[in-house]
């Protein structure tokens, strides 16, 4: 999967999320870009991409992500990775 | 290495959401609120992930419908000492999927305390109908140090039992309704490995000692449990926790959890307001036996002992069988020839099942749907009170399609998944167990003999005479208490008022002096009908005596007995030995219970003030003077016992 296609996924993931289909995802998107982006709806979103991709971030990663081209790298490793 | 995410509890008795996007759009660019609120309600009975279920409830909150035709409101207040947020979308969804509008609120994680004590809090303020407790065992396991002998864990916890009784003390000083104590999950980790068990300090042990003592003290106290510890039990405990929330934001509960945690909450609350289901229809072949009783024949259908396949059917029969025993009305509907198919009750060896099992048997070539329409006409019991269980997809479609209101599970393949299935979609989720339970099945049998005494007899007026009815009755008992709540809280039909109380508010009004409490129990010759009737009156605040028929209920088992009749000479009399003058009497209509909307009239009393008001009550009056008696074909017995 290329990041072009990660990012797509993503910004689906997170229009179904707030319902709002105005939403584009870049990879220097950060939560603060977003209005209704909150805590909680970030858990959320990791949740939902965790079960998309069938990956788990490790606590640390999730901690350290500080926008969404770093979910989207650390995404792709886990699926290039073996 | 790709680490795949744990196992997440399913809902895999609903079926899946064909389009799911589509459909929400769809209901949001509805204009009309209460039409998006329908079509809303409709996906909220698919199976729906932990993202689809937040994503319903944004929609959901949009619409910003507080109530709506059809859908009963409620007000949930959930107290917890770790991160909910995350569940109580899925507890709204849950209650959309039983046309339930709840209304939750939650306050800070660890917040209850001051919530509970403070009077001017937003809790005391939302003046909730129900309130969640979800709490962790972290407490419990920080006080107790692993060297503490076993009485000194006896004495802790005996220490925090008592906290959590006073805080459901004070929760029920603002809530009128029902109190709920989620059981303690047990996310420890062994520390000795199998001799945990026998180390009272060990973290393991701790936890379970815990959940002991709640249940106990839970009973004592008529608050209800919701029982996440057993479901992360059946599902494991990675299904339920994920160490990582909890370090992340204090989740007790995965998310991944939370649509069944929500579902668990929901049908408690429905249960509570008598929305269970009552009825279990069983298809038969494929369903009941292996294989097909019209082609293979007696010998040749796959049941019972010998046959892996044959004892998954068989599984369901016992299955089935246990939730007869424990209250739950059996029927059967089949595409069959009838006398063929009650043929293997009668005569196969293995069956477990017995045709006097089955309340309702329905095996002709006739659409489902209209069969299933029959069966609650016959049992006399509202058509969403059934549950559906067919093997056969396109049947299970057809019935959804036609009856969205019948629920009907999403039977897997592997009939060695049947039981679980079922078990797991909690239809029948009860909030108590009594003796009429204990004795329904025998009941509806008695029923049976009724209904063909009817058929033979010449009039009703006969029919009547020969049943040799009689009625014991008197005021609420503290021994029939159980069954008074029960009655009054699961009867939708004959309930004038659809007022609901709790234990607590029926123990106070039978010791109040004020109150006049009637109960009714029906004997006639073939059996005892059991206790279908509860009438509550109070003196109105304008005149003492006049009384006001604040509510009354009765069982439709019992339907077209004459009882409205004598129960009301009762009440009459009753009145009157406490010199009271007149009665007044209030008739809320609601979706069901249509059949008494000419009740009062019919009894003698007068409508006071036509105009119907918006809620749908209507007042009726009558004069104890001009009361004249009803001649009815039962004779009084004595006091209920």
């Amino acid at each position: 999967m290329t990041v072009q296609e990660t990012l797509t996924t993503f910004t689906r993931i997170l229009r179904d999320l707030l319902l709002d289909d105005s939403i584009v995802l870049t990879m220097d998107t950060r939560r603060d870009d977003i209005p209704s982006w909150d805590s909680f709806n970030y858990i959320n979103f990791i949740v939902a991409v965790e079960i998309e991709f069938g990956v788990k971030f490790k606590i640390a990663d999730i901690e350290s992500f500080d926008n969404v081209g770093a979910i989207v790298t650390a995404t792709t490793k886990m699926l290039t990775s073996d | 290495m790709q680490i795949t995410t744990p196992h997440s509890p399913m809902m895999s008795w609903l079926p899946i959401a064909p389009d799911f996007r589509g459909d929400l759009r769809t209901a949001l660019d509805s204009t009309e609120p209460v039409y998006c609120l329908e079509n809303l309600a409709a996906l909220a009975a698919y199976r729906l992930g932990f993202l689809e279920t937040v994503q319903l409830d944004r929609a959901y909150g949009r619409s910003d419908l507080k109530q709506a035709p059809g859908f009963l409101p409620m007000r949930l207040a959930v107290l917890a000492s770790s991160t909910v947020d995350h569940l109580l979308p899925a507890i709204r969804v849950a209650g959309l999927r039983r046309r339930l509008l709840i209304d939750v609120q939650s306050g800070g994680y660890g917040q209850y305390r001051q919530d509970l004590l403070d009077p001017t809090s937003a809790l005391h303020q939302f003046a909730p109908q129900a309130v969640l407790f979800s709490l962790t065992a972290k407490e419990a396991i920080s006080a107790i140090p692993l060297t503490a002998t076993a009485a000194e864990v006896e004495e802790t916890i005996a220490g925090l039992i008592e906290e959590l009784r006073s805080f459901w003390r004070k929760a029920r000083e603002i809530c009128s309704g029902v109190i709920l104590q989620q059981t303690f999950l047990d996310v420890t980790e062994p520390l000795f490995g199998s001799f945990d068990r026998f180390v009272p300090g060990a973290p393991a042990r701790v936890v379970a000692r815990l959940n002991d003592r709640l249940c106990e003290a839970a009973a004592q106290d008529g608050v209800l449990l919701l029982d996440v510890a057993r479901a992360s039990e059946r599902d494991g405990i990675d299904a339920w926790f994920e160490a990582g929330r909890w370090l992340q934001g204090k989740l007790e509960i995965a998310p991944q959890a939370a649509p069944v945690y929500g579902d668990m909450v929901a049908r408690i609350l429905a249960a509570q307001r008598g929305l269970s289901k009552k009825c279990l229809v069983l298809d038969l072949d494929n369903t009941l036996w292996g294989g097909v009783i019209g082609d293979d024949g007696i010998e040749g259908i796959v049941l019972g002992e010998g046959s892996a396949a044959g004892e998954a059917h068989l599984a369901l029969q016992h299955y089935a069988k246990r939730l007869k025993e424990r209250g739950v009305i059996l029927a059967v509907c089949s595409k069959n020839d009838p006398g063929i198919a009650e043929a293997v009750f009668h005569d196969h060896p293995e069956m477990v099942l017995r045709r006097s099992d089955i309340a309702a048997f329905l095996a002709n070539w006739d659409d489902k749907a209209k069969n299933l329409k029959a069966i609650a006409t016959r049992l006399n019991i509202g058509i969403d009170s059934l549950v559906f269980v067919d093997d056969n997809p396109v049947e299970r479609a057809r019935v959804r399609q036609s009856l969205p209101m019948v629920a009907v599970p999403e039977l897997p393949e592997d009939a060695a998944q049947y039981v679980r299935c079922l078990a797991d979609a909690g239809y029948f989720e009860a909030v108590s167990f009594t003796l009429e339970d204990r004795d329904r099945a025998q009941q509806y049998a008695e029923n049976a003999e009724r209904d063909a005494l009817l058929e033979s007899a010449q009039s009703m007026d006969e029919f009547l005479r020969g049943l040799k009815m009689s009625v014991r009755f008197g005021p609420f008992t503290a021994v029939d208490q159980p069954r008074v709540v029960q009655l009054i809280n699961k009867t939708n039909q004959f309930n004038t008022t659809t007022r609901r109380y709790t234990s607590e508010e029926i123990a106070i009004l039978t010791n109040l002096h004020s109150a006049l409490t009637l109960q009714f129990r029906l004997l006639d010759r073939i059996g005892d009908n059991g206790l279908v009737s509860a009438m509550i009156l109070r003196p109105t605040p304008e005149d003492e005596d006049v009384l006001e028929i604040e509510n009354w209920v009765m069982s439709c088992r019992v339907f077209g007995r004459q009882l409205e009749h004598e129960a009301m000479n009762i009440a009459v009399e009753a009145a009157r030995q406490r010199g009271a003058r007149a009665l007044v009497a209030e008739y809320i209509a609601t979706s069901k219970n249509n059949v008494i909307s000419a009740l009062y009239s019919s009894l003698g009393f007068a409508a006071v003030n036509q105009t119907v008001s918006t809620s749908g009550a209507t007042r009726w009056f009558l004069d104890l003077a001009d009361y004249v008696t009803h001649y009815t074909h039962i004779v009084r017995a004595g006091v209920a016992g």
